[in-house]
């Protein structure tokens, strides 16, 4: 708001912009990421407690969409990817894909129109709690030292290769992993939001030009809204692999041999 | 207003301890909400309905093998009954057979002693008519006799004897007759 207050030329939208100021108050609670953030929380908790209060053998309407969503991750994700363990994970594995797909979808939800991921901190978090769960389940499995091991000294690999791939191994599992699944999903709904700003505030601000600028301003609004149904996809794909790739490090960690 | 300074370089890849904080909060809140409330419905929705239609197709199985069992048993019964049929209807024509046996025994015997009885009867009164009869006829011919004699044969033991005498002869002539 400030930007087009200053009147003269147009300020690209930047990482400026997902800063946003607390809504009341002077602290770092009270921000719309975080008030977004339990808003979900509820939504999601609302919606799935209401649909599945009754467990009816013959779902209501309402039942069966949230059945819908649970047994998609219960049986497409925990189950293929994990096998026969996969029970004791579905609750998380639950959890993650809700609430990464809620907190995403909020970037193209009228009124709220931020995306939560978009704010690396809650990658991060998500990140660290599937690094935490998988190598827990890994060193419960199988045992500290034999978890370790089996990463560090890949069996059925010459013993000169261990020089290259110990290395890169411990990289893998303590460094990349984390990294790539917090960051893959931050960059692209920070990516996502920052493209739909370009064309919906750069179409704004044609409008506010002169009258050849202001009849191209429609095609900028156009592209935002191609773009928004566009960002649709790619929330929902960003969710749904978030969720597959923790389920596939923990049945890495499961399995006796990764 | 903390952070909104215009031209200042902001890193979007550096996290707000804030955020962190919230970002676990939430995601264990939601967590345990979903795990308490939400998963063992929809496990329970799951179960019920396999059991359900796995229930429905034991139950239809059951059915068939009851009817299958009812259908023997009817069976069983039905032709344990037609030979228990056929054992009664043999002894009934065996008891009838003999009963009508014993009836006719019992007829033929009444009718021998019906007619011993009448035979007896018919002798004793025979024997009467006879006996009667000869002192009637001899009666009536002494009388004839003494009407047509007189009285020389008065004297009753000689009229007997000559009575006996005649009848014996008579007696005589008719069986030589014969």
């Amino acid at each position: 708001m400030t930007r087009l207050s200053e009147g003269e030329g147009f300020t690209p939208p930047s990482a400026v912009d997902f800063n946003l100021p607390p809504i009341f108050g002077d602290n770092a609670f009270t921000t719309k990421p975080i008030f977004l953030v339990f808003f979900s929380v509820i939504l999601i908790s609302v919606f799935f407690i209401l649909a599945s209060r009754k467990a009816a053998i013959v779902p209501s309407k309402l039942q069966f969409a949230g059945e819908s969503v649970y047994g998609f991750v219960r049986n497409d994700l925990a189950k293929d990817v994990i096998g026969h363990e996969f029970m004791r994970f579905v609750p998380y594995l639950f959890t993650l894909f809700t609430f990464i797909l809620v907190n995403n979808i909020f970037g193209i939800v009228p009124m709220l129109q931020f995306p939560t991921m978009s704010r690396v901190s809650f990658p991060y978090v998500l990140a660290i709690i599937t690094f935490l769960v998988f190598h827990y389940v890994g060193i419960r499995k199988q045992g500290a030292l034999k978890y370790i091991k089996e990463i560090m000294f890949m069996p059925g690999v010459p013993k000169p290769a261990y020089i290259l791939i110990t290395p890169l191994e411990l990289l893998t599992f303590f460094l990349v992993r984390p990294l790539t699944l917090s960051l893959r999903l931050f960059a692209n709904m920070f990516a996502g939001h920052l493209l739909l700003l370009v064309f919906i505030l750069g179409g704004e601000h044609l409008l506010q030009g002169v009258i050849g600028l202001k009849l191209i301003s429609p095609f900028a609004f156009f592209i935002g809204i191609v773009l928004t149904f566009f960002e649709f996809m790619v929330q929902c794909l960003q969710a749904y692999i978030f969720t597959l790739l923790a389920a596939l490090y923990i049945a890495g960690a499961l399995a006796d041999e990764h | 207003m903390i952070t909104l300074a215009a031209g200042e370089e902001i890193n979007p890849l550096v996290p707000h301890t804030a955020e962190i904080i919230v970002g676990f909060i939430a995601f264990t809140l939601l967590y345990l909400v979903l795990r308490s409330k939400v998963v063992p419905m929809f496990e329970r929705a799951f179960t019920a309905r396999t059991e359900a239609i796995q229930g429905g197709i034991e139950k239809a199985e059951r059915a068939q093998r009851e009817a299958q069992a009812a259908l023997q048993e009817y069976q069983s019964q039905l032709s344990s009954a037609r030979g228990e049929a056929q054992v009664i209807r043999e002894s009934a024509r065996v008891e009838g057979a003999a009963l009508l046996e014993q009836m006719r025994a019992k007829a033929q015997e009444e009718a021998a002693r019906i007619t011993a009885a009448a035979s007896v009867a018919i002798e004793a009164e025979r024997t009467a008519a006879v006996a009667s009869l000869r002192n009637e006829v001899g009666a009536l011919a002494i009388e004839l006799a003494n009407r047509i004699v007189g009285e020389s044969l008065d004297d009753h033991a000689r009229q007997s004897r000559v009575v006996d005498r005649f009848l014996d002869e008579l007696e005589n002539q008719s069986s030589q007759k014969r």
